[in-house]
């Protein structure tokens, strides 16, 4: 069983470094002050209720619009494959790849792709994969995860960009001047992209009327890397799915004013089918996302357009950075998602928020964050093993301690409890107990009674002395 | 397909089904021309799509070009392959002359005409009808864009009405060169595909001159 991210002590870690977290609050909220942008349009709320709206038609419908989608798709000689999860996304891809003996991919930016290890899973298997944006590629040169889902190396200074590109591509590590760098990357990163037989996507979008896949990029990689290639693969999880071209005009508005505050990507590319003597594959994949479908608190965050305006908005994001999540998304739609992938694991990262709201506020899905994040925390409060089995142990505690002829008896249920428990609780348990053990010799005094005098005081009661 | 694929499709759209919240209703978009691209005088939307543009570091060329090959010669100097995507410039190449899609990258600058721009954006819409080889958009250095300003539509609504977006294979709202901000947030020119994106308001040859 994995251990759960500990996000406050990773957060620790950045902040003792001040150069690259003073950096990464201000572009943040450098961010954050460019969608004001938004504001130059005036139905803008209009547009996160119609957003808001459409998604959540389409989610309680998505059975109806994957099935039409899949018909759609297949017409336009598009072959759609299904993955229950991320293992059985990655076979899909791998076998692609494998029948026709590709060795080299080139790939456009995906968090699907992230949150699958897709990467990894093809590399184990000979097959050498370059990512042609340039924030994932600094991040996959680096061998980090991305720290931010729309720029993926934000938290990085240019001299840390420069040395690093010197130690991979030879070019002058004193030299951070950004175009620079840019051209680096573009001079190294075009063979490849000229030579691969095969490119991938992920995909912001898919259209069911028309079976189309929609890429927003700034760079134009998404077009290089599904045009250039003969045989494109698309990602694609089943909550992207819209059912017109027509709302599809909504999100669009929406997207790019949310996350960078200009008006629209520089590329905003529809693949609809391969062209002559080539061929075009999607991946539609599940992994987890029915599941939250079901869970009637949680199922909005089903509805994120991936902008990352709440984690360029949220105090906790900005100054503790994205990799402090240890998880593939991160920020505050981060910290209500990941739990559905493994609620142990990312059991702490609901109570890395100030619950302040300000990414309810600017979510252009209307996506209920704060509140499904004090759900998360109380879910967490419910489930989890760990407080159950502390609480359980306070209240044997107290009734114990209020009557000691029970404590014989006590003490063999205890025993066989041991027995049954996994080791953490066993441990726990013994950690509540021992904490108290001494207290019988209190004599009547009960567990609450003996805590109200012991208690740390609260600031009121300082005050009041 | 396959017995594991159709499990896995059964599998999947089973939990779908089974999960999915009670069935909403799907809104009516409307096309919100009450805001300031709402007017549809040509000379308003020129003026705001070459204002979009710019913000997104597209040049647009207002004045007329009698004479494109002159143009592309003074613009672009050092130029040496230029392939003209339409049939009223021979250029040095045409799409048909690429054995390979990568041999775009051997294209300096690259001519083609968009069906349509959008004001809102700043966009031009270009497919593989207009571009034949959809590489020659992005591998070669520069691009330039020909668009009659008669098909400049106010808005992203408007621009998804194109019949292209239901048809083609590929289609792209193209808006500005390629540039990234993913070093230190500033923004650079190009990251992996054009340097630079001009936009020519002129109409098609058979159109006669615009007028205003």
């Amino acid at each position: 069983m994995s251990r759960p991210v500990d996000q406050a002590k990773n957060a620790e870690t950045f902040l003792a470094d001040t150069v690259h977290e003073q950096r990464l609050d201000t572009l943040l909220w450098a961010a954050r002050m460019r969608r004001a942008a938004a504001r130059q349009v005036p139905e803008w709320e209009e547009l996160r209720t119609l957003a808001s709206e459409i998604k959540e038609h389409t989610l309680s419908n998505l059975s109806d619009y994957m099935i039409q989608f899949e018909a759609r798709a297949t017409a336009n000689g598009v072959i759609v494959h299904w993955a229950r999860d991320a293992h059985e996304h990655n076979q899909i891809a791998y076998d692609i790849l494998a029948e026709q003996e590709i060795n080299l991919l080139i790939k456009s930016k995906s968090m699907l792709t992230e949150e699958c290890e897709l990467r990894p899973f093809l590399e184990r298997r000979g097959i050498r994969v370059t990512e042609t944006d340039l924030g994932e590629r600094i991040q996959q040169l680096d061998n980090q995860p991305p720290a931010h889902i729309t720029g993926p190396a934000i938290h990085k200074t240019n001299q840390d960009v420069a040395v690093l590109f010197s130690q991979k591509y030879g070019s002058d590590p004193n030299n951070e001047d950004t175009a620079y760098l840019a051209g680096v990357m573009r001079e190294n990163t075009r063979p490849d992209i000229l030579n691969a037989r095969a490119g991938m996507t992920g995909a912001n979008f898919v259209v069911a009327e028309t079976g189309a896949m929609v890429v927003a990029t700034n760079e134009g990689n998404a077009d290089l890397s599904a045009n250039t290639p003969q045989l494109h693969i698309c990602s694609v999880g089943i909550e992207k799915i819209i059912p017109t071209t027509e709302s599809l005009a909504v999100f669009i508005r929406l997207l790019a004013r949310s996350a960078t505050g200009d008006a629209i990507t520089q590329y905003t590319s529809m693949f609809r089918g391969p062209r002559k003597g080539a061929s075009m594959h999607v991946i539609l994949v599940d992994n987890g996302r029915s599941a939250r479908l079901g869970m009637k608190r949680f199922w909005h965050s089903l509805k994120c357009i991936r902008c990352a305006a709440c984690m360029n908005t949220c105090p906790v994001y900005r100054r503790s950075g994205g990799l402090s999540y240890g998880s593939t998304y991160m920020g505050p739609i981060g910290i209500i998602m990941m739990p559905t992938f493994e609620i142990r694991k990312y059991s702490e990262l609901p109570f890395a928020s100030t619950l302040n709201d300000s990414c309810t506020n600017v979510c252009p899905v209307k996506i209920d964050i704060h509140e499904q994040i004090y759900g998360w925390r109380e879910v967490m409060e419910e489930n989890d093993q760990i407080q159950v089995v502390k609480k359980e142990a306070m209240r044997v505690a107290d009734k114990v301690l209020s009557h000691p002829a029970l404590y014989q008896i006590a003490t063999t249920t205890l025993s066989t409890a041991l027995e049954v428990l996994p080791h953490f609780a066993i441990y726990n348990r013994l950690n509540a107990w021992g904490k108290h053990r001494d207290v019988p010799e209190a004599g009547a005094e009960t567990f609450h009674a003996w805590y109200r005098t012991h208690r740390p005081k609260t600031n009121e009661e300082v005050r009041r002395g | 397909m396959n017995s594991t694929q159709a499990l896995s499709r059964n599998t999947i759209l089973d939990s779908v089904r089974a999960n999915q919240p009670a069935a909403q209703p799907m809104p009516t978009i409307p096309h919100f021309h009450t805001n300031h691209f709402q007017t549809n005088q040509p000379a308003d939307l020129v003026a705001a799509f070459s204002e979009s543009i710019a913000r997104m570091a597209g040049v647009v060329v207002t004045e007329d070009v009698p004479d494109l090959d002159s143009f592309l010669r003074a613009r672009f100097p050092d130029a040496k392959v230029i392939c003209s995507a339409i049939p009223e410039y021979a250029g040095t190449i045409k799409p048909a002359n690429l054995n390979h899609w990568s041999e775009a990258s051997t294209i300096d600058v690259c001519v083609v005409r968009s069906p349509m721009g959008v004001a809102e954006t700043g966009s031009v819409l270009l497919s593989d009808t207009e571009l034949q080889v959809n590489t020659i958009a992005f591998l070669a250095h520069d691009l330039v864009v020909l668009l009659d300003p008669k098909q400049i539509v106010p808005n992203v609504h408007d621009a998804y009405e194109h019949p292209h977006f239901k048809l083609r294979s590929y289609s792209v709202l193209m808006t500005g060169p390629s540039g990234s901000g993913d070093i230190g947030a500033i923004v650079v020119h190009p990251a992996q595909g054009v340097k630079s994106l001009t936009v020519l308001l002129k109409p098609p040859p058979n159109v006669g001159k615009r007028t205003g």
